[in-house]
């Protein structure tokens, strides 16, 4: 029974330590303006989530989380940061009273919503006891598929996951068709190797003019 | 140097993790999403190392592309495969004209339109990074 309790206790340290590390990063996210920096700490703050969410048993959730939200994401949106500009433009104060009170509203209303949220685990929640019951019921003699949810995701809802593929290809399809299949990085390196040589030579022509002129 | 030999060793550990999930996810926590972003993602280590036109002469832009779209063809074929056998579309049941209880078009099944999404989802992933990391902008030295 003390077992219980400390094991109890210990978990939620974890997680009230879990959630600060979050609440801390996105404090600094918002306060930062080098978006290097804000693109690691996103990547930061998607590691942490996903622990998170293995510590309240949604492994594929977390699984999920580690992959695209902080392997993934960052790597996509540091090669997007190449493109723009490295700092954010600051803001007046004036303008973040707005977005401030929203957050504070939104954050308000959504504490006021856990109240009525069921206990973790709880077997009398609405998402336990009905179609989630059923599912894991019927689920070994329709499908023979140990796992629960990939037999949902790929046999019950075959067609909502097909839909979910063609929208991950159409992403890859109008990211391409927007910015180019970044054909032409690989065009220029397999044409001209010499390319690193041209650039220091016009470089040398503007330059030597200049430091010429004074001395003739 | 170190790093090289590094991600030398790490590549093709992590392309093995990305398969295990693969094919794993009937029995564990996974499945073929996860899997096509890591195999995503070791393209990116790859090119984050040895330079993106080494990753783009090992795995050219086309067959990335190319290969989202044959992921989501084989995913609908699944599909037409169930209504040639008389079934309704992606019903594996139909797959092998099982009575119901039999679970071969179920396992059959649900492994091709794994591959399927596998291919998709790393295909597409590695077209965004492609497409991103191909424009040439240089990222200068003090932005770091």
């Amino acid at each position: 029974m003390t077992g219980d309790i400390i094991g109890e206790t210990g978990t939620a340290l974890i997680n009230i330590l879990f959630l600060a590390i979050l609440f801390v990063v996105a404090i600094a996210i918002a306060r930062l303006r080098s978006l290097f920096a804000i693109v690691m700490l996103s990547g930061v703050y998607s590691l942490v989530s996903a622990a998170w969410y293995i510590l309240v048993d949604a492994v594929d959730v977390g699984f999920t989380e580690a992959a695209v939200g902080a392997g993934m994401s960052t790597a996509v949106l540091l090669g997007a940061m190449l493109l723009t500009a490295r700092t954010a433009k600051p803001e007046k104060p004036l303008k973040r009273i707005g977005p401030f009170l929203v957050c504070f509203a939104a954050g308000v209303m959504l504490i006021y919503a856990t109240i009525d949220l069921p206990a973790l685990g709880d077997a009398n929640s609405p998402a336990n006891a009905g179609v989630g019951l059923t599912y894991l019921q019927v689920n070994w003699f329709d499908t023979g598929v140990p796992n629960v949810v990939t037999s949902v995701l790929a046999s019950y809802r075959g067609f909502d996951t097909l839909g979910e593929t063609a929208v991950v290809f159409t992403a890859g399809l109008a990211v391409a068709l927007l910015l180019g299949f970044g054909e032409r990085s690989l065009a220029q390196t397999l044409k001209n190797t010499p390319k690193p040589d041209t650039r220091p030579a016009e470089n040398r022509k503007a330059s030597e003019p200049a430091e010429k002129g004074p001395a003739s | 140097m170190i790093m090289r030999v590094v991600a030398k060793c790490l590549i093709p550990l992590i392309v093995i993790y990305a398969f295990y999930v693969q094919f794993h996810g009937e029995v564990s926590a996974g499945g073929a999403f996860q899997a096509g972003v890591v195999l995503a993602v070791v393209l990116i280590l790859h090119s984050m190392v040895f330079g993106l036109s080494a990753t783009m002469r090992a795995v050219p832009p086309w067959f990335t592309r190319s290969l989202a779209a044959v992921g989501v063809l084989i995913y609908a074929g699944v599909g037409v495969w169930a209504l040639l056998k008389g079934g309704n579309y992606l019903e594996y049941q139909a797959l092998f004209g099982e009575p119901p209880g039999g679970h071969d078009g179920q396992h059959a099944g649900i492994i091709i339109i794994e591959l399927g999404v596998l291919c998709a989802v790393s295909g597409a992933m590695t077209t965004i990074f492609y497409a991103l990391a191909g424009r040439v902008a240089e990222i200068r030295d003090e932005d770091w």
